[in-house]
């Protein structure tokens, strides 16, 4: 049953027991408490808090928007990455490695910033607004923070696939007397599609989870613009530290469930999948 | 006209989309960096270094840099544990254990903070051991760096398992039937081949563990001078309408940021370099 094949190389057991030991310690039993809080506090009480109309129209501002940020970021992540692997232009390697930016700083940071860029007297908000645009503490804000979040999922996850497609192929539908739409709507936008999916979906999920670049420019106002991560920081604020768990263990569902669609989207594309 | 470039698009096309691309780049990534550094100047150098130098603005730098230090050293040593179990060795439940690893990926930072409260804090399920013993970790230093560990938790092994798992087991079998030992092994053979990924990985959880706000907003307290890190420090002062002085701090992370992307791409490069 088990794998009898014995490996010469030594610290199977003192890794894989490091490993196991770190994992469980920080991370699946600390989670394990949201389980263990819900199942005490009773399906009444975690019904209540988690169909409390706020909290409901917490979710919604959430999956909307980081739904429109997402579908956003597929469209311009695809045409960014198109642009980086077949384009040259100068400065190409800065605007390269500008697109990492939304990983290396820090989600405060980015809220501030985009805060007072949008906001009514900002320098992009002042147009925004004459075009009646309110692009700060509103859900345009809150899309708006979560396309800078999640940019580069989408970027870094196609440019790697696009860079591997075979010249050859494109070449042969030339020749064939394919017209470049054809080619990209039938040889290119098929090896393309795994990526793009497996790229919306991480910044999906980015999006649902994500807090300090949202708090700011979101205005939070209740009903309208409170984001469901908020919702459990305001439930400790109060120690309600039952609600706050009810609220996260609604969420951790939803993160389990994004997971497993990006894990099957990757085991369905595995065989494109190198360093 | 069109035969004349196979495989690329017509001229306009091509400049439609780079203008895309720059337009794009340059409303979301470029204006927001632009915005910290002329706000954070705004009212003279003086305001800029007052509050860069001021006391807590200082204790936050030295809280950041411990938590970080203590958070990366760790997860460093796991992720270089966990990528030698899972690319050396064959197992059941590999890909199992390798989803487990990414799983803080995916959720949200202030649900990390959470699970903390609900284990140490008040009514926390450790909370009489911890007040009888009068150890604090939530609301203090031990919270912050569980919290900072648990969101940067991926990052190190994330860069190496598919990388190890890329370079395959032959050299390590062939030392280990020469009788080296584990170190050797380790030290002689896979090291070399792994030294600019693993860096890469440290960068990145470095940048990550530095700027981390929601899940260490949640354990932390916002003690002014003890428990605030540089993002709350940025997020106190914003709140507090003192905006120079809000970007002014925030402009100290926005340089550990661009440090870390000049550094990133140094390391591809080196990485590249090395490899071919």
């Amino acid at each position: 049953m088990s794998n009898k094949k014995r490996s010469v190389i030594p610290g199977f057991g003192l890794s894989m027991g490091f490993t196991l030991s770190y994992l469980s310690i920080l991370i699946l039993i600390p989670l394990s408490t949201i389980f263990m809080r819900t199942v005490n506090m009773g399906w009444d009480s975690f019904f209540k808090t988690v169909l409390n109309p706020r909290v409901l129209a917490s979710y919604q501002v959430s999956f909307g928007c980081a739904f429109t940020a997402a579908l956003t970021n597929t469209i311009f992540g695809l045409i960014i990455a198109w642009v980086l692997v077949r384009y040259d232009f100068p400065f190409k390697r800065i605007v390269d490695g500008l697109i990492d930016l939304p990983f290396a700083l820090p989600t405060a940071v980015a809220g501030i910033a985009l805060t007072t860029l949008y906001a009514q007297n900002g320098w992009v908000g002042k147009f925004l607004y004459a075009f009646g645009i309110q692009s700060a503490y509103s859900t345009t804000g809150i899309t708006i923070a979560l396309i800078f979040i999640g940019i580069p999922f989408v970027v870094r996850t196609v440019q790697p696939i696009l860079e591997e497609l075979e010249p050859q192929v494109e070449e042969a539908a030339t020749m064939l007397g394919a017209n470049r739409n054809t080619i990209f709507l039938k040889t290119i936008l098929p090896e393309l599609i795994p990526p793009l999916l497996t790229g919306f979906a991480l910044a999906f999920a980015r999006g649902i989870g994500e807090y300090g670049s949202v708090v700011f420019i979101s205005g939070n106002m209740p009903m309208k613009t409170e984001i469901a991560p908020l919702m459990i920081m305001s439930k400790l604020e109060q120690y309600d530290y039952a609600g706050a768990t009810a609220i996260a263990m609604v969420m951790l569902f939803i993160s389990f469930l994004m997971l497993l669609v990006i894990n099957i989207i990757q085991w369905h594309t595995n065989k494109f999948l190198k360093v | 006209m069109t035969k004349k470039s196979i495989g690329t698009e017509p001229k306009l096309v091509r400049w439609l989309l780079i203008g895309i691309t720059v337009i794009f780049l340059l409303l979301m990534l470029c204006l927001p960096l632009m915005m910290i550094f002329s706000q954070a100047f705004k009212k003279g150098l003086n305001v800029y270094f007052a509050a860069v130098s001021d006391k807590n603005t200082l204790s936050a730098v030295q809280l950041t840099l411990i938590a970080t230090l203590i958070a990366v050293l760790l997860n460093t040593i796991f992720g270089l544990f966990a990528a030698w179990a899972i690319s050396k060795f064959t197992f059941k439940r590999k890909n199992l254990l390798i989803t487990l690893i990414d799983l803080p990926f995916s959720i949200s930072p202030v649900i990390a903070g959470l699970v903390f409260v609900l284990a140490f804090g008040r009514n926390g399920v450790f909370y009489e051991f911890l007040y009888a013993h009068d150890i604090k970790i939530i609301f203090a230093l031990p919270g912050i760096i569980l919290a900072t560990i648990f969101v940067t938790f991926p990052f190190v092994a994330r860069e190496l398992i598919p990388l190890m798992q890329a370079q395959g087991t032959a050299e390590e079998e062939a030392a280990a039937s020469m009788g080296a030992n584990g170190w050797t092994i380790f030290s002689k053979i896979t090291m070399p081949n792994i030294k600019w990924g693993l860096l890469y990985g440290i960068i990145l959880c470095s940048a990550r563990a530095m700027g981390e706000f929601g899940a260490v907003s949640v354990v932390s307290g916002h003690i002014r001078g003890k428990t605030n890190t540089l993002p709350l420090q940025v997020e106190i002062l914003y709140n507090e309408y003192q905006f120079s002085a809000a970007f002014a701090v925030a402009s100290l992370l926005v340089f550990i940021a661009i440090l870390t992307l000049i550094l990133r791409n140094i390391i591809e490069w080196q990485g590249k370099k090395h490899k071919g």
